[in-house]
């Protein structure tokens, strides 16, 4: 089925580090939304997956963020910044199993090492880019149809 | 397997009312306690077995398409966890049962697990 996006929309969503009790909103409000433009139920579950964890990871590092989306007729890209430590050696995080998540996170059931590998798994392109000090970004594109 | 007959074989009871427990089809289950897990290997009308009980598992579950919880080992969520999962229409569920002992019995009643790889 072709979604019924008429033209392109786009939006963005503000995060800050540390609140746990709001993390996930920006996700399902994007999921919510490419819903009713009525796209394939596999792909927003992917879309909904990989911005959860993207989110997840300025929540659990970073000081603040925003994501921002824009969806088009083809596809949707995802570009989520933060305002975090930065990430020192991509190679290693993208790894999976290898996390820096301190242990309080670890014991709310994230930090798993997981949440880069599985941005990439959902992903039909996926980047990022990081300076330490600064903050990470990462840039995610999702066809629309398969 | 129907929601029902799952909170009988786990000795479990509902956190949340669930409205149609007795149609609601569970057709896979993920045990797990790291939410990443739960992206990564859910498939469609699972059933997730956890010991985690804070509002993100919720948020989590909703992502993940996730059917239903359950709380192992007797734990109760607080209020705000409840209500997310309310709001969300997601049943959660309690039983005094182990996370191995519950994956057991379901595996036994012939639910499988979800996809692995």
């Amino acid at each position: 089925m072709t979604p019924e996006i008429n033209g392109n929309v786009e939006g963005s969503f503000q995060l800050i580090g540390g609140n746990f009790t709001n993390a996930g909103e920006a996700s399902t409000q994007l999921k919510m939304k490419l819903f009713e433009f009525g796209v394939d139920d596999a792909i927003i579950r992917r879309a909904a997956i990989a911005t959860f964890e993207a989110e997840m990871n300025v929540i659990i590092y970073a000081a603040a963020g925003q994501l921002h989306y824009y969806i088009t007729p083809e596809n949707i890209k995802i570009r989520v910044e933060d305002m975090g430590p930065g990430i020192e050696d991509i190679e290693q995080a993208m790894q999976e199993g290898y996390s820096t998540a301190p242990e309080w996170v670890r014991e709310m059931g994230w930090g798993a090492g997981m949440g880069l590998p599985n941005m990439k798994r959902n992903s039909d392109e996926f980047m990022i880019e990081s300076v330490v000090g600064e903050g990470t970004t990462v840039h995610m594109t999702i066809n629309l149809n398969e | 397997m129907k929601l029902k007959e799952i909170a009988k074989v786990l000795d479990a009871q509902f956190i949340t009312e669930a409205m149609d427990a007795d149609d609601l089809d569970i057709s896979s289950a993920c045990s797990t306690d790291l939410m990443s897990v739960v992206l990564y290997y859910h498939s469609m009308n699972c059933l997730l077995i956890t010991g985690l009980t804070q509002p993100s598992v919720i948020r989590t579950a909703e992502i993940a398409c996730i059917k239903c919880i359950v709380f192992v080992q007797g734990k109760n969520p607080n209020l705000q966890t409840i209500e997310l999962a309310k709001e969300k229409g997601i049943p959660l569920l309690s039983t005094p049962h182990s996370m191995y002992s519950v994956s057991g019995r379901l595996f036994q009643a012939g639910l499988p697990s979800s996809p692995e790889k």
